[in-house]
């Protein structure tokens, strides 16, 4: 008795992913708005000012770093590979979730992923972009990264393609254009609804423009729901593919602490635990200013916070893992390099690691109660982000600056222009979403019409009529 | 009004299941040159007027295998032919390492074919239709409004006949659209 009346004002609450009283007109309305209005929010302007500033200290920086070299980072010998790696492999972790949510829960048919899908690829291909800044200023000479494509050149030089960091050229390169083109084809049709629905003859001509003269079609539908399919289903192995060949740059070399083959499932796991993270960080926010709540619905966040629960398990047995392969494997030098990362000078990142990533997330979330609480999800979701960078920055510094020869040891110390350029990219990221919320629809129109009870009642109507 | 003037007569509905009725109707009808307009994908209007599989699925399998053997054979010819590196007198032929760049640029022409190929066979970008010239199209039709389109094109077509029989549906309104 108490169980089922539990569940009624569960289902009442909680369990709703579209609020009742929505028509296909107020929902098209309440998302179009957004982008339409003239007018903008002052704190959409506040906010575009302090990540617009973020930018131009990322631009001095690079501009710097051309100048200098990358000298004026904290890497050398023995830690050659500091924050730039540490925030690529994070950017592009947190880039994962989006494709999860757009791709592999629209083959489990999770429908719960509709509302917050399409600003989940917009964080995916953002957090790409700023990802993909790194390996290049890296290169030591960035004006010739075109020599990482196999191009024709007059010296004659053809890329390694044994090497993992080849590999990587290639997944990233394929996942930031299978992302957008994912991204744009969703947004097809509903350019065509901001073409006929704006009132400025500009917006008319720029959404017209993107839309490519949609006019949704029976035929067109038709086309579009199989390639929408396909596109999901050629995303799902290549999101998997692109953190598992990220992780090869390190399982491959013969570092202990990176010569593992548990990497690939970890990271991949990581990448979906902290772009989850990433997601919940956006969405609780945006469904505040924008009044989405009836959209993005309690359940959404309830159910973000399940994902990030079973990912944040797949990373607690990999570091489980780690630790016990560095005893089981009876290598002194694996069980050293745990040693050393958990209580060696460095040990704190391991336990900041620890307590972000695995102590503080998975207590809390097998509450459903926590999991509904917006402002512990924000805080939460904060607290993994920080935790999943620190997780990045223990494997590659830790591993590296003590290594098989105690003489050839060192440390690493991270320079102004390491957490400048880390913060650069993050205002980047932030300027990059800002504008995506007021010129794009954050939430596909389409799908959620597709989704709104008369609509289902119908199309079952007229399958069994 | 002159066939050619006209591109052909829209009726538009306030809900789905009228349009499928409608639909499959003036299938049945004999009517071929037809087409439904929803603002979300509608199976059975699709099943209406008669539209049965496509062929992206085709173009995205012949542009994933092209992909994926291009670049194969791209790495074997760099690997082997014009960049041989003698590292340690390893094969140099060692083509499980050449898997996962094929791999990706499978996936990667294939999304790329299933994107534009879609595109293209749905005749865009096509920045004007005579749709465009119906008074209501913008309003509604990719908004909250179904509709049904009979057109001129039919051989069935006549501007007269072809609006009494979709009154016979009960629409909202019927219009003639411009050519």
């Amino acid at each position: 008795m108490a169980v089922e009346d539990k569940f009624a004002v569960h289902s009442a609450d909680q369990n709703q992913l579209i609020e009742p009283g929505l028509s296909l007109l107020s929902v098209t309305e309440k998302i179009s708005r957004i982008v339409l209005t003239p007018q903008t929010p002052l704190g959409w302007f506040a906010l575009l000012a302090v990540a617009g500033g973020g930018v131009v200290i990322l631009l001095v920086a690079m501009l710097w770093l051309f100048l200098r070299g990358v000298g004026i980072w904290g890497v050398s010998m023995p830690v050659a590979w500091g924050f730039a790696i540490i925030n690529f492999v994070w950017w592009i972790g947190i880039g994962h979730a989006g494709t999860l949510i757009s791709a592999i829960l629209l083959l489990f048919r999770q429908r719960w992923r509709t509302a917050i899908g399409r600003f989940a690829e917009a964080m995916t291909i953002f957090a790409v972009a700023c990802a993909a800044i790194f390996p290049v200023i890296h290169l030591g000479r960035p004006w010739l990264a075109y020599w990482l494509f196999p191009i024709p050149l007059t010296m004659t030089v053809w890329p390694q393609f044994r090497s993992p960091l080849t590999w990587d050229v290639f997944a990233v390169l394929t996942y930031a254009i299978i992302s957008v083109v994912f991204w744009y084809v969703g947004m097809l049709p509903d350019f065509g609804t901001l073409r006929d629905r704006t009132q400025s003859k500009f917006a008319r001509y720029a959404y017209g423009l993107a839309a490519l003269g949609w006019r949704g079609s029976a035929r067109h539908w038709n086309r579009y729901e199989t390639a929408s399919l396909l596109l999901a289903g050629l995303a799902t192995p290549l999101v998997l593919s692109v953190h598992t060949v990220i992780s090869f740059d390190f399982a491959v070399a013969l570092l202990p602490g990176w010569h593992s083959t548990i990497f690939p499932p970890y990271f991949v796991a990581g990448a979906i635990y902290s772009g989850m993270a990433m997601v919940l960080t956006l969405a609780i926010p945006l469904r505040k200013f924008f009044h989405l709540d009836d959209l993005v619905t309690l359940r959404h966040i309830d159910n973000m916070g399940k994902v990030m629960l079973a990912a944040g398990c797949i990373v607690a047995y990999g570091y489980a893992m780690e630790a016990f392969m560095s005893w089981y494997s009876a290598n002194h030098l694996e069980s050293f390099a745990f040693w050393n990362r958990a209580f060696g000078p460095m040990g704190w990142a391991y336990w900041i690691l620890i307590v972000t990533n695995l102590a503080i997330p998975l207590t809390t979330l097998w509450s459903r109660k926590l999991r509904t609480n917006l402002a512990f999800m924000f805080v939460l979701s904060l607290v993994v982000n920080v935790g999943m960078w620190f997780e990045r920055f223990v494997i590659v510094v830790t591993s590296l600056y003590r290594d098989f020869l105690p003489s050839s040891w060192g440390t690493y110390r991270a320079t102004r222009w390491d957490y400048l350029t880390l913060l650069g990219t993050l205002a980047l990221f932030t300027l990059l979403f800002l504008l995506f919320v007021r010129l794009l629809p954050m939430i596909p129109m389409h799908e959620i019409r597709a989704m709104l009870p008369r609509a289902k009642n119908s199309q079952t109507e007229e399958a069994s009529g | 009004m002159m066939r050619e003037e006209i591109y052909g007569l829209l009726a538009e509905f306030d809900t789905p299941e009228e349009l499928v009725r409608a639909a499959r109707q003036a299938y049945s009808d004999g009517w071929r040159r037809m087409d439904c307009y929803t603002p979300y994908p509608v199976e059975e209007a699709i099943e209406a007027i008669g539209v049965r599989g496509n062929t992206v699925p085709l173009l995205t399998l012949v542009g994933g295998l092209l992909g994926g053997t291009v670049m194969f054979a791209l790495e074997e010819w760099i690997s082997t032919v014009a960049y041989p590196l003698n590292i340690a007198g390893r094969p140099l032929n060692s083509w499980p390492a050449f898997v996962v760049p094929a791999f990706e640029f499978t996936i990667l022409w294939a999304g790329l074919s299933a994107a534009i190929g879609m595109i293209a066979l749905n005749g865009l970008p096509a920045l004007y239709h005579p749709l465009f010239n119906a008074p209501n199209f913008r309003a509604g039709a990719s908004v909250d409004k179904f509709s049904l389109c009979l057109e001129a094109y039919d051989p069935k077509f006549d501007a007269v006949e072809a609006r009494t029989y979709l009154e016979s549906f009960k629409p909202i309104s019927v219009v003639e659209v411009e050519r």
